[in-house]
């Protein structure tokens, strides 16, 4: 693994041929993948020339991409809500995208960013969560599952990987909520919103979280709400708000709304209040 | 640099020699003692007598791994300061990787992969060591592992390696009680009353690290180890006397 890369001379090294590292980080790269990993059997924190170049023109710069989902913590929980609406360009190609990716289940991974990618490595995160599970006879804690999505997506880093995902779960600790993207960012948060919609669903949530002790009605209320905002006005976001609950037992799929239907729902709501 | 003959190969009867050979070379080590308790895990060494003129310090036989983590070893010093170190940098890894401390199980079964691959591999002699693991893992529980040269683990109460381990073994198994486990002096006593039936000298040629619950690990000094030497042989005068009676 990195670490006793870089502590090689510490260690009796017979060459690398037929050595395969057992450490932690390198479970993945014992099987098959499919995908040529990166510097051979090793994962490795050398810098590529990719990096080297610095801020080169290579570099493609990562808008926010269409979409939106949003994460975030509360006292019962983690509340994940996402909407599902996929675009090509000005193209709506598809408006019923499961954008939660449920890893196991006391894991969920949001998708924002390039579609294949996120469902790619989460599932290949999934996959790894559970040899985890296997070999030490207990789940995967949270922090340890963002930690190897990132190390993962950061070996492909400036090759044109697009992901950003939220990786929401409970473990021993009590809610973990993480986001990992492709740049290799890894951030724990208690409210985390994706996308090219993010901004308007930040809105809704801060004001809306200020009031503590929320229930878990208010808090899926509050997430339908802010992915619903975010729809209504940002043009590559739509189509349904999927929305789950994280507790100490699990997820569960709390709801699915069409948004249109949601738009009626609070006309109707305002014009009562009128 | 690749050789092609494996050393160690299966003999007709099934057996691993060069493995059996590395066992021999460890019954040859000094003996180490271990004794988990409820909160408390220990373990002992014996001091082989050391020349005049070498510094004490340098002949280190108990090792930690990490904080909630401490291993000693008989057989080849020289391969066990590889093994250490190996497993020494995957207890960072794993707290990189993991963002939580290794379990003593997690690391118990990491040397025993090593060590089952040098067993397996092109051109190396197995590793020619034992150890003795202990630990707390970080919800507090103790945990006593043994490792041997052919990459097999298991957990112990109460465990010991290296010269006549059999019979430090048997005296263990003769007076390890549960209940005593509770108590921390008990437990550490158990081990020196272990140890003092095979070192030759009493209290000077012992070595014993202590590690309690939520606490660092601790290498108890002489005047410690004289205190509970000098205990243990007042209880035994005491049960003589009783015995007479």
């Amino acid at each position: 693994m990195a670490l006793a890369n870089v502590l090689q001379s510490e260690s009796v090294d017979f060459s690398n041929y037929g050595r395969q590292r057992r450490g932690f980080a390198s479970g993945l790269y014992e099987t098959e993948l499919g995908v040529e990993s990166v510097g051979g059997d090793n994962l490795s924190f050398a810098v590529r020339t990719a990096c080297a170049d610095g801020d080169g023109p290579e570099r493609k710069i990562e808008f926010l991409h269409g979409t939106t989902t949003l994460a975030f913590k509360f006292q019962h929980g983690v509340i994940v809500a996402v909407d599902s609406r996929a675009t090509a360009g000005s193209y709506i190609a598809s408006q019923t995208v499961k954008k939660v990716i449920e890893i196991n289940p006391y894991l969920l991974g949001t998708m924002a960013g390039g579609a294949a990618d996120c469902s790619f490595w989460e599932r290949l995160l999934a996959r790894q969560c559970r040899v985890y599970e296997l070999r030490n006879k207990e789940r995967i804690s949270v922090a340890a599952a963002s930690k190897l999505l990132a190390n993962m997506v950061y070996q492909y880093k400036g090759m044109g990987l697009s992901m950003g995902t939220m990786v929401c779960g409970w473990d021993k600790t009590g809610p973990g909520l993480y986001y990992v993207d492709s740049e290799g960012n890894r951030v724990c948060g208690d409210l985390f919103a994706v996308g090219s919609g993010s901004m308007y669903a930040y809105g809704i949530v801060d004001s809306g979280l200020k009031q503590q002790n929320l229930t878990v009605e208010e808090a899926c209320d509050l997430g339908r709400r802010a992915i619903y905002q975010a729809t209504y006005r940002d043009a590559y976001s739509g189509g349904q708000v999927n929305l789950y609950h994280v507790h100490s037992q699990g997820w569960t799929r709390v709801s699915q709304s069409d948004v249109l239907m949601l738009h009626q729902q609070y006309q109707a709501e305002k014009a009562e209040k009128a | 640099m690749s050789y092609d003959r494996a050393i160690t190969v299966f003999s007709p009867d099934g057996h691993l020699f060069q493995v059996e050979y590395a066992q021999e070379a460890v019954k040859k080590g000094s003996t180490a003692v271990g004794v988990r308790g409820k909160k408390i895990v220990v373990l002992g060494v014996e001091k082989k007598s050391i020349a005049k003129l070498q510094d004490d310090r340098t002949v280190r036989k108990i090792c930690a791994l990490d904080d909630n983590v401490f291993l000693a070893f008989a057989g080849l010093t020289a391969d066990a300061r590889v093994v250490v170190n190996r497993a020494r940098v995957e207890c960072q890894s794993h707290r990189l990787t993991v963002e939580d401390p290794v379990t003593v199980e997690y690391i118990t079964r990491f040397i025993s992969s090593i060590k089952q691959r040098y067993t397996q591999s092109n051109g190396r002699r197995p590793f020619g060591i034992s150890s003795l693991i202990v630990g707390f893992d970080f919800d507090g529980t103790p945990h006593l592992y043994q490792t041997e040269p052919s990459g097999t683990y298991h957990a112990w109460k109460a465990n010991a390696i290296g010269r006549s381990a059999k019979t430090v073994r048997e005296f263990l198994e003769k007076h390890y009680k549960e209940e005593d486990m509770e108590s921390d002096t008990e437990v550490i006593k158990l081990a020196i009353r272990a140890l003092l039936e095979v070192v030759q000298s009493g209290g000077k040629n012992i070595e014993l690290a202590i590690m309690k619950q939520d606490e660092s690990m601790k290498i108890l000094d002489q005047e410690e180890i004289k205190k509970y030497v000098t205990a243990i042989e007042n209880e035994k005068e005491e049960a003589e006397k009783k015995k007479k009676t």
